[in-house]
């Protein structure tokens, strides 16, 4: 049976973890490879590289990041941040990221979805959507949070399915470093519009947290960055916790 | 003794590298059909659609069968696991035809494509899988799949079952990716490597084209 996935978000700024609260407020968390190292010694599952601040001050992922995590681990690595164009893209993959996740860049300009994917395949493509609650509906932003896209969250995440991409990175703004719990709403609303997996993002803060989007949230992944970063829990017993409860997960 | 990575424009081929490189082997990647000879394995990588393998023309599959039909080694990873097969419906194109059957789209009662860790489920011994402990779980990322036949080595379950690992003869295929499965994905490497190195050295080959064989030698084998 295919296992939820845990996958761990290292937000990197000027080459140290960061992390920060609404997407505002970020502070130092830790070196991206000793961390990325320590995680997957505890077993995560996948590892996403953020560019936190790459849109904003127009920087590109960070490339020696990449290329010193990707030589040590051998599990799957997405990067995103400051992916703009085809060549930023090929320029992460080249370096060793298997996906790219395209947020602003694919609010402003759809068809650079349907164009990395006929380059690298589907499977390195990811849409990360920032969403944030309106009434009963999802709105979207873009450049980290900052702009309101004047989009729909179902309805975007549909169009980035039909235009190629291959997973829907989706993080509530609300929710963002809060610990007070995955918006699942928003979650299984994406999930089941779309055929493609949706990996949910925003509000991890105990395991029950996980155990709620795997399960009413309907999501196939769940990334988390603060809850492990400062060892208070490790990927390991929450997968334990995970288990014990009846969700598939790789131990 | 170098294994050749076919680079056939499908997806990226670093991660493959570095897979292979963190198990000690050697690659060198071919330019053309000609530069196979020598190649003590051959690995045929490859995401994404199975039209990219229109790339592996009459050339390459010549000298691809060729090699095997060496006892060269050949390890199809992913889209190069459907490609050992006779098609996909996927495209209407040829696949090496190394395996009897079809590939086909996964059932649209689970979510396609199908990412993330699943286990194995060793259907017969085999030495790709040496070491691979039982129920280890591997990482996937694909939307077709190849039928569980007698070729079959494990089989995973995703909406339907489906081979996750092949062997014929000296014909392997997994339709995950062993370069990011972490340590059981390392040991399926190795294995490989392994199967190169003890390849006889007799087995090194002369291009295809510059050798009197029978012609019947050269055809896929008999499914």
């Amino acid at each position: 049976m295919l296992s939820k996935r845990i996958i761990a978000c290292l937000d990197v700024r000027d080459g140290s973890v960061v992390k920060g609260i609404n997407f505002e407020g970020l502070r130092r968390a830790g070196d991206p490879a000793e961390l990325a190292e320590r995680y997957n010694a505890e077993g995560i599952d996948e590892l996403v590289i953020l560019d936190v601040t790459a849109t904003i001050e127009g920087r590109r992922a960070l490339e020696a990041t990449i290329r010193e995590v990707s030589s040590r681990l051998f599990i799957p690595l997405a990067v995103g941040g400051g992916i703009r164009a085809e060549s930023d893209a090929a320029a992460a993959i080249e370096a060793g990221a298997d996906k790219v996740s395209i947020n602003s860049a694919a609010l402003s300009d759809p068809a650079l979805v349907t164009t990395l994917a006929e380059r690298y395949g589907s499977q390195a493509v990811v849409v990360a959507v920032d969403a944030k609650r309106n009434g009963d509906r999802f709105d979207v932003f873009a450049r980290s949070g900052r702009v309101a896209a004047n989009r729909d969250a179902v309805e975007w995440a549909v169009e980035a399915e039909a235009r190629g991409a291959g997973e829907i990175l989706l993080t509530s703004i609300d929710r963002d470093g809060t610990r007070s719990g995955f918006d699942c709403a928003l979650t299984a609303a994406v999930s089941s519009a779309v055929s493609i997996p949706v990996i949910a993002s925003g509000g991890a803060g105990t395991f029950d947290h996980f155990f709620d989007v795997f399960t009413g949230g309907k999501a196939d992944a769940a990334l988390a960055a603060s809850i492990f970063h400062y060892r208070e829990y490790t990927i390991r017993q929450c997968k334990e916790y995970l288990a014990s409860v009846g969700v598939p997960v790789r131990l | 003794m170098k294994i050749a990575l076919i680079d056939y424009r499908a997806g990226n081929l670093t991660s493959v590298r570095k897979g292979f490189a963190a198990v000690g082997a050697e690659l060198f990647t071919p330019s053309d059909p000609s530069a196979l000879a020598g190649a003590g394995g051959i690995v045929v990588p490859g995401v994404g659609h199975f039209g990219a393998t229109a790339f592996l023309d009459e050339g390459w599959r010549r000298e691809i069968q060729a090699a095997v039909a060496d006892g060269v080694p050949l390890l199809g990873i992913c889209l190069g696991l459907q490609w050992l097969f006779e098609g996909s419906e996927e495209a209407p194109l040829p696949g090496l035809g190394a395996l009897a059957g079809q590939c086909a789209r996964l059932p649209p009662i689970v979510k396609v494509p199908h990412v993330g860790w699943n286990s194995l489920e060793v259907t017969r011994p085999s030495s790709l899988l040496e070491d691979v402990p039982a129920g280890a779980q591997v990482y996937f990322t694909h939307s077709f799949a190849a039928p569980v036949t007698a070729d079959c080595v494990a089989a995973t379950t995703h909406g339907v079952r489906f081979a996750a690992a092949v062997q014929r003869g000296n014909v392997w295929g997994v339709q995950f990716h062993p370069e990011k499965s972490g340590r059981p994905g390392l040991q399926i490497l190795d294995n490989f490597t392994t199967l190169v190195r003890k390849q006889p050295a007799a087995n090194l080959q002369t291009p295809a084209a510059n050798r009197e064989q029978p012609a019947a030698n050269r055809e896929p084998r008999a499914t």
